[in-house]
Order: structure tokens, then C-alpha cells, then sequence
């Protein structure tokens, strides 16, 4: 490849092995590689104790470790500060959540507007060609020029749950080395680039609370006690109280503090009433739920569409009819019954191993 | 340089972040870790050596800031001499009062000091600046209380290179019976200083921003100046620090000074030609780039330029992807740049603030680092207004 010519791509690199084997092979596939990690997240925060055990995605450790593999790599390393933005879109949206009784999913957030959408912007800042994560999902461009978001080959890693908020615009921009790869075969070309990070183990659920204590850390955030109420049936019966809303979520079986004869899970979280409404595991399957904000990666479908779908991110699949509703909303209709349906996650649609879009169960 | 393939010049204009260590500095130092090796301390002609090198170059670092040399105390750097003024004098001083007088654009080695000893009990008062970054004496006077035992101020501005009036501020301290700490390190060796006629109780100065080593420092403590040591040991430095010598880093210090006296005037001329060609240009590449600071009274080796609209983040990665090495804000330990404080605190607008460069020059600048700056700058900036 003419040295002159060489197309530039932004690895977003967390410190883990996938990122650092992205930013190998797209090295030795030829790309000009610049390394960039987030800084999300004010560590000075954590100090003694709590500072040795924040071992998350984009902590100081892992800074250092991505810095210490573009080192070995030999390409450009830099950390931009997006701490502000953050705090706004990913973190407060993730308590505002909460408070209006969903069950948030953070990750889906960070990636649409933090790494998608400001880490895409700074890497054209530096006239990067190209964005590139560790994620574990393939993009095909068909002869019409459309991109289609296909699972990862690794099933147990698939990752595109994580990224239905792509848009076409995007996708063009992005490259994702690993979707064709397992987690052993990265674990093996780590190694076998001799990367300081071969032997580490996979990140945390939610970065920004390294003990998963989320009660707390919206406790620590917003104050506690003013979500509290009651606990209550199906039939509007009391049956306890909560000392707020958040700390629960559809499905949820254990902390309810009720003694019933029969196992009791949580049906729904009404903020207006601040209930958290409580039944019988048969009471928990539903026929359908109404997506809303939806993102479509294939172009917008006018009528109702068979699908799969998933309506969390360790969720097998279902058969489910989508359709399309006014004011970018659809509904979706299970072709049977399905358990916990969680306002605030993701509705992932699917036709096999492509990402058709997707949007928030209401 | 190159980057995976691709050529690139290299260009330092960090200087105020650091500078390469002279190569006379590196030649005086090297019999220290080859030849001599004895502890200052001893009695023996081991010790006697070095004993003298070191009184060398205490007398050296004297010569520079008009001083006498038993006022000199060696530190490991900038930092730890403006920890040990600031608590040192707290400490000594804490029979007599607890407030402490400083400015929102001192660096954090003071400002952070300073929150220690607030969050200990102390009184702190952080006094605003102008637009062009300098105090008002007249406000510095009036928060004066009964319980004010020092005043903490910087000598040059490390962002904007900006002169504080330290003789103005002397004056009101010695007048009102206040130690005056004064952070130099960005100043001396640069500007002349004169210690005794500034009215400076405590002079902070660091090695590695005048071609000495890192990990070389020094404290300047006026005769008489009451002072708690922060760091307990033997008797070295007069009881005031306690700790053996860093005796090649103390030889180097003295070396650099040395070597700034003697090229002060010329090298100042000199660099501030570089500058004022770099700002012209500049200017005259990107209208609507504005420089910060007080233009006619600051270091000959500082520019601080604002480019409205742009990230500083941006502009300084693409200008490292092309081998230009400058700087914007503090640095925090992962890397990350921070908007800068010193800018927030002279009121400049947010978008002048985010945008906000520093170049700082020094002894290896040549005309062609400047040629070279002009031919990348003004086409990242157009780039990245196209791009937004």
C-alpha cells in the first residue's frame, strides 16, 4: 500500500483485548491507526479503597493499558474528555430513567451518543476515514450501496443488540474487525501479538457503578426517600411499602419483602402512583408491547413486517409481527407469549442474522 | 519523525511545559553520576567534593535572582517549593492567623495547596483578575485582614505568560507585615528577578523549565522568613529540608542559571522575534484568532491564542499528528485536556476558553518550527470549520 495514500481509522480503545486486537489488525491490514480512549468518568472521585476496585471499561488502569498496547503498536495514543457529556446524556438519563419507573439501558446510550455520535465527530476531526470498536458485529455493503448490521460470527458475543441505533450515514464510517472472529481466535491473536491485555478478563455490566449497587449510586446522586410508596397487587391490594421506585424492575423476584404464599415478581413500576405493582409469574407474559424512537437500518418499512426479535440483550429471539405506528412508534406482537417485558430497554428487530432496527419498549 | 509510514518535521512549542536539558548542564552534571559520588554530608573527601559543587551551585541559583546563597534551598521541583512556602509558612504562622490571600489563575500547585490547607481550617481568599489576567492591587489590599499571614502569587502566568506586578505586590505585603510567596517557576531564567528588591518572602522556581533536569527545584527563603519544614530528616538545607542532595540535580540547576544570566537579554530578544512573527502570522492566517493576555507585559516565550469555534482538543491532535507539539489547559494524569481554568478566571467567553492554545517557545525555536507551524495551522482550521 503507497505509504501517501493510506486511509486513516480512529480505534476507540478501552484498555480490553478486543479493542487492542482492533487496533492490530487494522494496522497490519495497512490503516494509518490512531488510538483514542474516553475519558468518561472524573476518577479523581474515587480515592483510597474505592479507587483500587474500579475495574470498568474506561478506568485510569484501563487508560493506562490502552496508552501501554498503542505503545507496543506503534501508532498515535490519545485520551479525549467527554466527562461533561457523559454525565448528561448516559448518566443523568440513566436516573431519569429510573425515576419515571423504566429499567434503562446505558450501554445502548453511550454507544448512540457518545462513541457513535462524539467519538465519530472527533475522528473526522482528525480526518480519520474511518471509526473502529472491538464490537462483535459485521457490516455488509450490498450492490446498492446500503449497509446491512449482521450478528456477530461469535454468537455468545454478539454484540448488535448493543448498536441498532446506527444509522446508514454512520455505518459508512465504521469499521468492526472482530465480527467475523470468536472470542478464543481474538484471545489467540492477542497473544500472539504479544499484547500486554492477552489474559484480561471481559468489562463490567455498568461502567460508571463498578460495585453494580445502582440503588446507591442514585441514592448518592438524587437523595433517597421520595419515590417511596406501596407495594400493591394486581387488584390495587396493599401489600407492603418501597422506599423508591427505582429500585425496582419488571420481573424481579427478590427484595420485595412481602410474605405471600405463592413466589411474587414485580408486573410494572408506576412513577405517577410510585406502586410497584406485584403478581403471579403467569401474570407476567403479555402478547406484544409499543416500541417508540425507533431507528430502522433497513429502509423504514410502511407495512407490518414478520420478524424476531429481542427484547433485552441476553434474550433468545422470538417470532413477533412489528407494526409500524404513527409518530415513529410500532407495535410489536409476539407470536407467543413473552415473559417481563421492561419499559426503558431495548426492541431489537432481526431476519436472521441482520439487524433490521429497533427502538424503546414503552 | 515518522508517523506508520509518513514523514513528518518535528516541532516542540511546549516549552512552558518543559524543556530539553542543555547540553553544558548535561556535561556538568555527568561527572556526578560517573566519577563522584560522595554525600555532602561527610566529613571525608568524598563528601567535601560534592559539598563543594553543591555550595556552587546554590551560589549560581543566587547570582541569578540577587539573593544570597544561604537563602537558596534545594527541592525536587516547583511543586514541592510551593507546598513547602505555602504550608510551611501556615504551619509557622498558625498562632498569629489563618487566612491566606491567592489568585484563581495561580497554578494548581498553589491553588491545590491551598484547598489542602482550607479543608484543615484555613481561611482562603482566591481574588478574581482582569481580562488581560492581572490583579487588582487595590481589591489585594482591601482583603487584607488582622488574621492574614500570606499572600501567594505568581511571577508569570504559565498559560498566558502574563507578569503579575510583583513588585506592586511586595510592596503592599511588606508594608502590611505579610509574607509574599511567589511562584517563579515560569519566570525565572526568562525575566530578570530581583529577590531583595521585590519584596518577596518565599521565590518557588523549578529546574526542568530552564534546561535543567526534572526532579530539581528550589525554594528562595528570605532571611528571617519563619518557615515549619514539610519534610523532616537530617540537618540538610539548614534544617529546612530534611533529605540527602540531589547533588547532579543541584549542579545542573546551578549550571542552567548560570547560562540564563549570561544569554538572558539576547535570548529574550531573540524568541520574542519568533513569537511576535508567530502571532503575526497567525493572526493574519485566521482573522479571527485572538491572542489572550496582556500583550505588552509578559514572557518573551509565551503566546496564548484563542480560536474561536474550534476545540483546543482538535486543533492540538492534529497538530501532533503533523509533529507540532503544543498545549492548551492542565493535563490531568490519564492525558485528557481540561478546558483551562486561567482563561475561565480572566472572563473570557466559553467558545474563546475551549479554543484556546498555547505555544510557548524557547532556546532550539528556529524560524523554520514557525514556517512550519503556518503551513499546517491555518489548513486544520479550515478544515475543521468545514467539518462542523
Amino acid at each position: 500500500m503507497n505509504s501517501e495514500k493510506k486511509k486513516r481509522v480512529v480505534v476507540a480503545m478501552s484498555g480490553g483485548v478486543d479493542s487492542s486486537v482492533t487496533a492490530a489488525l487494522l494496522r497490519d491490514e495497512g490503516y494509518e491507526v490512531i488510538g483514542i480512549s474516553m475519558q468518561v468518568w472524573d476518577y479523581s472521585r474515587f480515592t483510597g479503597a474505592e479507587a483500587g476496585t474500579f475495574g470498568t471499561c474506561c478506568s485510569l488502569d484501563d487508560i493506562h493499558d490502552a496508552r501501554r498496547v498503542a505503545e507496543q503498536l506503534g501508532i498515535p495514543f490519545y485520551v479525549v474528555n467527554f466527562e461533561e457529556e457523559f454525565q448528561r446524556l448516559v448518566i443523568d438519563d440513566f436516573i431519569d430513567e429510573y425515576f419515571l419507573g423504566r429499567t434503562p439501558n446505558p450501554c445502548v446510550r453511550c454507544n448512540q451518543w457518545i462513541k457513535f455520535e462524539l467519538l465519530l465527530k472527533k475522528a473526522q476531526a482528525l480526518d480519520a476515514d474511518f471509526l473502529a470498536t472491538g464490537h462483535y458485529v459485521r457490516v455488509e455493503q450490498d450492490a446498492q450501496g446500503r449497509f446491512h448490521l449482521l450478528k456477530g460470527l461469535d454468537k455468545g458475543k454478539d454484540q448488535s443488540y448493543f448498536l441498532f441505533t446506527l444509522t446508514q450515514q454512520q455505518l459508512g464510517h465504521l469499521l468492526f474487525p472482530l465480527g467475523g472472529l470468536t472470542k478464543g481466535e481474538v484471545r489467540k491473536l492477542a497473544a500472539n501479538y504479544g499484547l500486554r491485555v492477552a489474559e484480561k478478563g471481559e468489562s463490567q455490566e455498568i461502567c460508571f457503578i463498578p460495585d453494580n449497587d445502582y440503588v446507591r449510586f442514585i441514592e448518592e446522586a438524587r437523595g433517597s426517600g421520595h419515590l417511596s410508596g406501596e407495594i400493591v397487587d394486581s387488584e390495587g391490594e396493599i401489600l407492603g411499602s418501597h422506599t423508591g421506585i427505582y429500585g425496582y424492575t419488571v420481573g424481579q423476584r427478590k427484595g420485595l419483602g412481602i410474605a405471600h404464599p405463592h413466589p411474587l415478581y414485580v408486573l410494572k413500576v408506576d412513577a405517577g402512583s410510585r406502586q410497584v405493582i406485584v403478581g403471579g409469574k403467569d401474570e407476567l407474559f403479555s402478547e406484544g408491547l409499543i416500541a417508540r424512537n425507533l431507528n430502522w437500518i433497513i429502509p423504514q418499512p410502511t407495512a407490518p413486517l414478520e420478524a424476531t426479535c429481542k427484547i433485552r440483550y441476553r434474550h433468545q429471539p422470538v417470532l413477533c409481527r412489528v407494526v409500524p405506528l404513527a409518530d415513529n412508534r410500532a407495535e410489536v406482537r409476539f407470536l407467543e407469549r413473552e415473559k417481563s417485558i421492561t419499559p426503558g430497554q431495548a426492541v431489537v428487530f432481526y431476519d436472521g442474522d441482520e439487524v433490521l432496527g429497533g427502538g424503546w419498549i414503552e | 519523525m515518522t508517523v506508520q509510514g509518513r514523514a513528518v518535521r518535528r516541532v516542540y512549542l511546549d516549552y512552558n511545559a518543559t524543556t530539553p536539558v542543555h547540553p553544558e548542564v548535561v556535561e556538568a552534571m555527568s561527572a556526578f553520576y560517573r566519577d563522584t559520588f560522595g554525600n555532602p554530608s561527610s566529613i571525608h573527601w568524598a563528601g567535601r567534593d560534592v559539598k563543594e559543587a553543591m555550595e556552587k551551585g546554590r551560589e549560581q541559583v543566587a547570582l541569578l535572582l540577587n539573593c544570597n546563597p544561604s537563602e537558596v534551598v534545594f527541592t525536587s521541583g516547583g511543586t514541592e517549593a510551593d507546598n513547602m512556602a505555602i504550608k510551611g509558612v501556615a504551619a509557622a504562622l498558625r498562632d498569629w492567623g489563618n487566612h491566606i490571600i491567592t489568585f484563581r489563575t495561580e497554578h494548581p500547585a498553589v491553588l491545590s495547596t491551598c484547598l489542602s490547607l482550607e479543608n484543615q481550617g484555613y481561611e482562603i481568599t482566591r481574588l478574581g483578575v482582569d481580562r488581560a489576567g492581572m490583579p487588582d492591587l487595590a481589591e489585594l489590599e482591601a482583603t487584607i485582614t488582622g488574621r492574614t499571614i500570606l499572600i501567594s502569587a505568581m511571577y508569570a502566568n504559565h498559560e498566558t505568560g502574563t507578569l503579575l506586578p510583583a513588585a506592586g505586590i511586595g510592596e503592599i505585603a511588606a508594608r502590611r507585615r505579610i509574607y509574599f510567596h511567589c511562584d517563579g517557576v515560569q519566570a525565572v531564567g526568562k525575566v530578570p528577578i530581583d529577590f531583595r528588591g521585590c519584596g518577596i518572602g518565599l521565590l518557588a522556581l523549578s529546574g526542568h523549565k530552564i534546561h535543567a533536569p526534572k526532579g530539581i527545584g528550589a525554594l528562595v527563603i528570605r532571611k528571617g522568613v519563619k518557615l515549619a519544614p514539610l519534610i523532616h530528616g537530617g540537618p540538610q538545607e539548614r534544617n529546612r529540608r530534611g533529605g540527602t542532595e540531589n547533588v547532579a540535580g543541584i549542579v545542573g540547576l546551578g549550571k542552567a542559571c548560570e547560562l540564563a544570566m549570561a544569554g538572558m537579554t539576547e535570548a529574550s530578544r531573540r524568541v520574542a522575534v519568533l513569537r511576535d512573527r508567530l502571532e503575526a502570522d497567525i493572526l493574519a492566517a485566521v482573522p479571527d484568532a485572538v491572542v489572550n493576555g496582556e500583550r505588552n507585559r509578559r514572557l518573551p516565550t509565551t503566546s496564548n491564542i484563542s480560536f474561536p469555534g474550534l476545540d483546543a482538543d482538535s486543533l492540538l491532535l492534529n497538530l501532533d499528528l503533523q509533529g507540532i507539539a503544543a498545549s492548551s489547559g492542565s493535563a490531568c494524569s490519564s492525558g485528557v485536556m481540561k478546558e483551562s481554568p486561567v482563561l475561565a478566571a480572566m472572563g473570557l467567553e466559553r467558545e474563546h476558553v475551549r479554543g484556546a492554545i498555547r505555544f510557548s517557545l524557547g532556546r532550539e525555536t528556529v524560524v523554520e518550527d514557525i514556517d512550519y507551524l503556518l503551513e499546517v495551522l491555518p489548513k486544520i482550521v479550515e478544515r475543521l470549520r468545514t467539518k462542523q
